[in-house]
């Protein structure tokens, strides 16, 4: 699949958006972190960034932005229409949540609740992002159990990765959010390494035998594309990355999303003040580039099976 | 307002399609289908098949869909142009029509005055060769040819010169009753639309279809066995065939002493056959135990034995000539079958599968007729085999004898024209061999006169050749010469090297139409290009003028000094006349119009129009009166209405007489047009069930025929088993008859004029290093594309706008080869880049691509980097028009018998590219400029965004 | 609507079936297709940089083509490829506006270009490259079974067909509604072994392709033996003897 910057950067940044407020609220129910009102503009305000940034940025692909209004219409069938929905329906309990701890100071009872609410609002958005992916039958390496895992998983990392950068900027860091960060990364580099290795041990049921249904015949051997020069669909579901580039990428998003972000994150577990801090922030940046980094590979490594009609042998 | 879906209520499926709905004729190629063209707001909605049309029945190819694009194409000339710079850099300026006629008739005109064969006059795919031959002969060149010489007037000959038809366009299979079909070297034809549509009813029939082609694409790709041949070989597999067959004696015996010359006699001395005092063949009948006329309709004649004529001279039956020569084990399938790349057993196998289609699934229609002697038959009985074959035959230098041979094949399972079999369409057959002869002796060619005959036309002996006093050449193709007797329809693909060489004599003017001669049509073409821009020592160009007509950017037009632009085909008249390629089928002769559909939006003309202008300027006597003033004033329309060629016989055959109700022969009707109009653009005409088959002896379509001026002579058409034209020309090889060959040219006439189909291996293949060249390189047509002129066309290009170089994946394995590699094609005269596509279904040493894709730079009004220029290519580099050097001699690469472009006899070695050079095909030549105001080619192209819904 | 409703009773399920045994791959559907939508339900189907270099436009038909086994017993097939009009399809489903829908009545799948908001789901979600985006007007487009020729009053009757069938040279292109067995379509498809692309996807295509027939290659094929008997006394006359004695008239 082409790997397009506005849905690459829309998944990565609305994913670590709606990670780190999901986790802001679990965090500040549980009073992981610091209760100050003030606490609530830095977290919720970079999360609602990186949320509306990430929106904005999916709306850029569209051929009519003026009309994405209309996309909120179908969500008893279409992924992306409850995503839609959820990503506003989320921005309530989100705005209820934050106006009440940043400007009442209230995080406390029923506005923990609420947070609680936005918390699991959040995380359903994601889950619903990834389902737009996990629903495509005719991609293989999205139509899959580790999907959704992943998404969420990397939407927990880097948001809390996020949220330890945070904590150890404000200063008063609690060893719990550095560990419930670590513990994230930890679980997003073992859900995808699964998904690599189930992309690279399983393909797709459909071959150019089923595409064309001239199995019966023996090997189908593509002979010619219908245009000499690229189609649509060629640009569009015809990217293919070269396998030596794919395993170089992917070692770059595993060192940037994963191991750095999991060593900085522990050392600044170790360490205390400005060092902490700067281990904590580089380990977020390390974590949203390498994210970047695998959201471009999700895309490129995916091999839709129109292919199948445009030369590849197997998808 | 969103639209209900589930109802589709407010979905409009009744729009109104268009404003008014025109019949004409497509000329997206040359096929000529019907078409009605739906106009909406003055502009072309749609074109679709004419469902009544006897070509197409309704339906349209990838071309004439795509008719809009080319009508509307920024390529498109619009005024006459007036080379500035110098040839083929693109510098024009525009001049005015009066200009540009005025121009050429002082060009011409002088030429006429002086010597008129310093025109050469060639026109490529043109419809209206029975006008611009007609213009020739009346300007007085000899000089003058259509595209038929490069294309496939080895089909032509050999047909007409053996059976009164042809393949090419002018006969078809029985669709409806063939058991059995076997198709020679198509990919694409004249016949596109029909083939299709026949291929298709045979397998909804459950007929067997055999493809015999080195390349398994299009049609060949529904065939229910496909035989990947060896080019240049077919001669021998059908001479094979014809082996097993006679071997088995599985021959129509009864065909062929009805209907060809296998009975009559043929001289032990001479080779000529032994003839009566009124000139009728002799046989020798049975029943009397003499010599009688072959002709006479009751004889028992022998078909072998050497019997002794009244005056002593010995003679033999064609027929024992025929089966000696083809029962000699060179000829068994196990002898041709690695040559050919095809095993024995199949070899053995397919002769046995036609002789059961022949013999014992004969096809009986219950209709009775009567042949040309009076005798009425019951029935008609069919051989339900049929056959067709074009360019892969036609374009080898042993193409004449290849497509004889099959002819041959035809005749031995009595297959010609019967039920099931291959038929003729009108306005064939005619008599055999055919008539008339060409014109352009040295005494018909003379200053400021007509010729007093066409200039193309079929020699029968060295008699009829168009030599100059000293023996040499009269026309600057050299057709006609010794080099290539039987020339039919000239050699196109000479003159451009000859007029530059001035070999045999320099012309002062190549005024040619509608053939990019400068490109695709050309051998060599890089060369060609310098020929046309070469300059004597004084600094004028070796060939002084060129005038061409073209409707579009070509890569001809740069190379010319004076530019006619014409109009597209929707925005003239034209005729498809019977005098020329006509509509014709086996059920009965048919001929079309074209209609101006649109009115032109830019300054240019109807190049016949312009013809006829030109020919009053000059005022040559078929289109003056004599007064002087212009015969045709109205232009082509007039002409089309008004010129007899002879008393009662027009360009069109149709509505004739002065109230419309004759057919064929009948005064010229005023309103003719109009009734072509009316009748959807075409005239036909249905022969009666009693005329359909057995055509050349079948009385009541010969007297029909006469009827309708196709023949002169309701007499029976023997077929040409033997060809004693061919004889003759070899006799004169011989030292035989009253006018012989020069010594140079002897061995070759000798080894070349065998009255019966003989196999030799092509030239470039006997002449070049076959270990240093390989791999045979063959072109086809793509059904998509007209040769040059689709890829001005925004939708037909999309299909195809760069070309590949195909081959066997094994080769390309053994070669080192892959896919999307580049590789390096090279002949003995040149080489090409061109990028790798691997396949299975092709012959191990062939390697092919489609033609005419590649182009050059700046053409076409295409962008200079458009894929044409950056990675098509062209074959054409790499085939030289001469032939090695023999003897201190090089013929032209050409079949030795008519002449015929011997394209397909490439041979060459393909070799990777190396990594710098990947990526972009080679030769790339310099980019052409463009004429002053071509049209700004669109970033979009929103066609049709006009009629959206609001 | 995006969701699938169940078809109207006494529905139709309109859809082709192209014949792969006779398609000689000649593109004339794919282009009079073109033609006839560039001006019609759908107008226009742009075409992009159409006389440079990287020139693509919108088809809603291509053909492609493909080789099936190897060797000299390969075969050639050429496959037009156009909207398979699939009775589930998650094209449809995948639609976040409501712009793609399966008509009830007749099973054709549409997409609205008034509420299209180009976000190409669709097309990820067509494993047969069906859809086709305009990038001009940035709204989805496709293949409409000629919805505005089937129905269309303005036409004969015998024309109210897809444009790409009534042009198919080869008769490779049928018409007709696939939900009734004792259609055309349908007995076509039943005697020849008609099949759906792709059925693991389960999209459940309308749209059926006849194979390929078997080649006939076989001895015996057309019931003509091996090769030809020789005459008995072939071997011992003279070749030529056999007809010395034959009398035919002429
Ligand atoms: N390698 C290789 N070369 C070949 C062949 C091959 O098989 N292989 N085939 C050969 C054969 S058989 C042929 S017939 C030739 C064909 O070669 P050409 O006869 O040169 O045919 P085209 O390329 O179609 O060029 C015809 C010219 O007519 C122009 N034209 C189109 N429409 C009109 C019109 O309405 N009016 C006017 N005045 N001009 C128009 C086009 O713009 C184009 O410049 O190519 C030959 N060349
Ligand atoms: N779409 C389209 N139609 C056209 C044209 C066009 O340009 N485009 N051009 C028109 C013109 S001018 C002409 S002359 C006709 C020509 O029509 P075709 O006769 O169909 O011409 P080619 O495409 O040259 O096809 C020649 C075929 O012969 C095969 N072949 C080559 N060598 C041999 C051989 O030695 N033996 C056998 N058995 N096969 C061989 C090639 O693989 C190829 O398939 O088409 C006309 N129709
Ligand atoms: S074959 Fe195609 S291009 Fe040629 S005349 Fe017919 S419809 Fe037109
Ligand atoms: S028009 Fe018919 S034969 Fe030609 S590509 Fe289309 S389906 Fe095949
Ligand atoms: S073929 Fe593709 S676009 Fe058409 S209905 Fe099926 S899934 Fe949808
Ligand atoms: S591109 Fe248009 S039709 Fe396709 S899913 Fe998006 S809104 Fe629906
Ligand atoms: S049914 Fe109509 S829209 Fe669909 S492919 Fe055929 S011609 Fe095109
Ligand atoms: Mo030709």
């Amino acid at each position: 699949m082409h790997p397009a910057f506005s849905v690459i950067f829309f998944t990565t940044s609305s994913g670590a958006g709606y990670g780190l407020l999901a986790l802001v609220a679990v965090a500040s129910a549980l009073g992981f972190v610091p209760a100050s009102g003030w606490f609530a503009v830095v977290s919720l305000g970079p999360a609602t960034a990186l949320i509306v940034a990430g929106l904005l940025a999916s709306t850029l692909h569209l051929g009519h932005p003026e009309r994405a209004w209309r996309a909120f219409s179908q969500v008893r069938s279409s992924w992306l229409s409850r995503e839609g929905v959820a990503a506003v329906l989320t921005f309530l309990p989100m705005a209820v949540f934050g106006i009440a701890w940043a400007f009442c100071g209230r995080s406390d009872g029923v506005f923990a609740l609420v947070g609680l609410f936005a918390a699991l609002c959040a995380t359903v958005t994601v889950f619903t992002t990834a389902m737009i992916y996990r629903s495509l039958k005719p991609i293989h390496q999205w139509h899959n159990r580790w999907t959704v895992p992943n998404y969420l998983a990397l939407s927990f990392a880097t948001g809390g990765l996020l949220l330890d950068a945070l904590v150890q900027i404000w200063g008063r860091p609690q060893a719990v959010v550095g560990i419930a960060a670590l513990v994230f990364v930890a679980m997003a580099a073992y859900l995808k390494h699964r998904y690599w290795n189930f992309i690279d041990t399983t393909k797709s049921a459909s071959t150019p035998e089923s595409a064309t249904g001239l199995g019966a015949r023996g090997k189908v051997r593509f002979l010619d594309a219908p245009h000499t020069e690229e189609n649509y669909l060629q640009k569009e579901m015809g990217f293919a990355i070269a396998r030596k580039h794919a395993v170089k990428l992917r070692a770059i998003a595993r060192h940037s999303a994963f191991h750095l972000p999991f060593l900085l994150t522990a050392a600044s577990l170790l360490l205390t003040g400005m060092p902490a801090a700067l281990a904590a922030v580089a380990a977020a940046v390390f974590g949203i580039a390498g994210t970047l980094v695998e959201r471009w590979l999700f895309f490129a490594e995916a091999k839709h099976a129109v292919t199948l009609y445009y030369g590849a042998s197997e998808v | 307002m969103p639209m209900d879906g589930s109802t589709g209520g407010t979905i409009d499926t009744s729009p109104k399609v268009s404003d008014e709905v025109k019949c004409t004729t497509c000329y997206m190629c040359a096929c000529r289908c019907g078409i009605r063209v739906h106009l909406r707001d003055g502009r072309i909605r749609y074109i679709e098949g004419n469902k009544d049309h006897p070509v197409n029945r309704g339906v349209l190819c990838a071309k004439g869909s795509a008719g809009i694009m080319n009508h509307y194409s920024p390529a498109r000339l619009s005024k006459p142009l007036l080379r500035i710079g110098e040839r083929g850099a693109g510098d024009f300026k525009e001049i005015e029509w009066d200009e540009a006629l005025g121009l050429a008739a002082k060009w011409l005109g002088d030429i006429r005055a002086d010597d008129p064969k310093k025109l050469a006059f060639f026109t490529g795919r043109d419809q209206s060769q029975s006008l611009t031959g007609w213009w020739a002969n009346q300007f007085g060149t000899p000089n003058f040819a259509a595209h038929g010489g490069f294309c496939s007037v080895n089909m032509a000959a050999a047909g007409l010169y053996t059976i009164g038809g042809s393949f090419w366009e002018f006969g078809e299979p029985d669709w409806e009753h063939a058991k059995y079909f076997m198709l020679f070297g198509v990919a694409e034809d004249h016949d596109s639309n029909p083939i299709k549509a026949g291929l298709a009813k045979l397998k909804a029939n459950g007929a067997k279809y055999v493809s015999v082609n080195p390349v398994k694409t299009g049609y060949q790709a529904v065939a229910d066995e496909w035989l990947g041949i060896a080019p240049g070989t077919d001669g021998l597999f059908v001479m094979a065939l014809i082996h097993e067959l006679l071997k088995a004696d599985k021959i129509d015996l009864e065909f062929l002493v009805r209907y060809t010359n296998a009975p009559w006699l043929v001289l032990k001395a001479d080779g000529l056959f032994a003839r009566d005092a009124a000139g009728n063949p002799l046989c020798w009948d049975t029943k009397t135990g003499a010599a009688a006329s072959a002709l006479s309709a009751d004889v028992s004649p022998k078909l072998v034995g050497e019997v002794t004529l009244p005056d002593g001279r010995k003679a033999t039956p064609v027929f024992e000539h025929m089966a000696l020569r083809y029962m000699a084990p060179e000829y068994a399938a196990e002898a041709v079958a690695e040559r050919c790349g095809i095993p024995v057993a199949t070899i053995k196998r397919i002769a046995a599968e036609l002789a059961h289609a022949a013999f014992e699934q004969q096809v009986v229609i219950d209709q009775p007729w009567t042949d040309w002697a009076g005798r009425r038959h019951e029935k008609m009985v069919g051989r339900p085999v049929s056959m067709h074959a074009m360019r892969g035959i036609s374009a080898h230098s042993n193409g004449f004898h290849t497509c004889r041979a099959i002819h041959l094949l035809q005749m031995l399972l009595g297959a010609i024209d019967t039920p099931g079999a291959w038929r003729y369409k009108a306005p064939f057959p005619r008599p055999c061999p055919p008539g008339p002869k060409p014109t352009g002796k040295p005494a018909q060619v003379n200053p400021g006169k007509p010729m007093g005959g066409m200039p193309l036309g079929f020699t029968l002996g060295p008699e009829d050749l168009l030599l100059d006093e000293a023996g040499g050449p009269m026309r600057i193709d050299k057709a006609y010469s010794w080099e290539a007797p039987i020339a039919a329809h000239g050699l196109m693909h000479m003159v451009i090297a000859n007029a530059w060489k001035g070999d045999p004599y320099p012309i002062d003017t190549l005024f040619m139409y509608m053939a990019n001669m400068a490109w695709n049509s050309s051998m060599n073409s890089a060369e060609t290009a310098r020929m046309l821009t070469d300059k004597r020592d004084d600094g004028s160009y070796r060939i002084p003028h060129i005038i061409y007509s073209d409707a579009f950017y070509s890569e001809t037009v740069a190379y010319s000094d004076l530019i006619l632009p014409d109009t597209t085909y929707l925005e003239r008249w034209d005729c498809i006349s019977l005098l020329d390629r006509p509509i014709c089928s086996a059920e009965g002769p048919g001929d079309a119009i074209r209609q101006p559909v649109v009115a032109p939006d830019r300054d240019v003309r109807p190049f016949q129009d312009v013809l006829i202008d030109l020919a009053a300027r000059l005022k040559l006597p078929g289109f003056t009166n004599a007064d002087g003033s212009a015969k045709f004033p109205g232009g082509y329309a007039d002409y089309i209405v008004n010129h007899e060629r002879k008393p009662g016989v027009g360009p069109l055959a149709g509505f004739r007489g002065t109230d419309g109700a004759k057919s064929g022969v009948g005064e010229p009707n005023p309103k003719q047009l109009e009734r072509y109009i009316e009748n959807g653009a075409f005239w036909r005409h249905h022969f009666e069930p009693d005329q359909l088959y057995f055509k050349h002896a079948n009385r009541g379509y010969l007297e029909a025929a006469v009827k309708l001026g196709l023949i002169d002579k309701a007499e029976q058409i023997v077929l040409q088993i033997y060809s004693e034209p061919m004889q003759k020309f070899r006799n004169a090889a011989r030292g035989i008859g009253p006018i012989q060959a020069p010594a140079e040219h002897r061995a070759r006439l000798e080894a070349h004029f065998d009255p019966l189909p003989i196999w030799y291996p092509t030239f470039e293949g006997t002449q070049v290093d076959t270990g240093e060249f390989p791999l045979h390189a063959v072109t086809q047509r793509p059904m998509p594309m007209y040769h040059s002129w689709g890829s001005q066309n925004a939708w037909l290009r999309q299909i195809m706008s760069h070309n590949r170089l195909y081959m066997n994946v094994r080769t390309a394995a053994k070669l080192g080869l892959a896919d999307d590699d580049w590789a390096w094609i090279t002949s003995h005269h040149g080489r090409v880049k061109a990028q790798i596509r691997t396949m299975e279904g092709v012959n191990p040493n062939t390697v092919w691509t489609w033609n005419a894709i590649g182009k050059r730079a700046g053409a076409w009004n295409l962008d200079a980097d458009a894929p044409e220029a950056t990675k098509g290519f062209l074959l054409n580099h790499l085939i030289s028009e001469l032939l090695p050097d023999r003897n201190g001699y090089r013929y032209s690469n050409s079949d030795p018998v008519t002449g015929q472009a011997a394209w397909y006899d490439l041979r060459v070695r393909v070799e990777k590219a190396d990594q710098a050079e990947q990526g972009e095909t080679s030769p790339r030549l310099p980019a052409i400029g463009h004429p002053p105001n071509m049209t700004k080619p669109p970033s979009i192209l929103r066609y049709g965004a006009q009629w959206k819904k609001p | 609507m995006t969701s699938l409703t169940a078809p109207l009773p006494g529905s139709k399920k309109l859809g082709l079936v192209i014949d792969l045994d006779t398609c000689v791959g000649c593109h004339a559907c794919a282009v009079n297709c073109k033609e006839w939508n560039t001006g019609g339900h759908s107008a226009p189907l742009p075409d992009f940089d159409p006389y440079g270099a990287n020139v693509s436009g919108v088809w809603f038909n291509r053909i492609h083509t493909f080789e099936a086994g190897e060797g000299d017993s390969s075969r050639t097939v050429h496959f037009p490829k156009s909207c398979l009009h699939c009775e589930t399809p998650a094209c449809v489903t995948v639609c976040p506006t409501g712009a793609s829908f399966k008509r009830a009545e007749d099973g054709i799948v549409l997409v609205n270009p008034d509420t299209c908001i180009g976000c190409k789901l669709c097309s990820w979600a067509c494993p047969y490259g069906a859809r086709e985006f305009d990038a001009d007007e940035g709204v989805m487009k496709k293949c409409t079974l000629c919805i505005d020729r089937i129905y269309n009053e303005n036409l004969a009757e015998n024309e109210r067909v897809p444009a790409c069938v009534s042009t198919c040279p080869a008769s490779a292109r049928h018409f007709g509604d696939l939900g009734d067995p004792s259609s055309d379509v349908s007995r076509l498809v039943a005697e020849r072994g008609g099949f759906a692309l792709m059925p693991e996807m389960e999209y459940a295509p309308v749209n059926r392709y006849l194979p390929p027939r078997a080649a006939k290659t076989a001895v015996g094929c057309t019931g003509a033996k091996a090769e030809l008997d020789r005459p008995a006394d072939a071997a011992v006359l003279h070749p030529l003897l056999r007809w010395m004695d034959k009398v035919l008239s002429r």
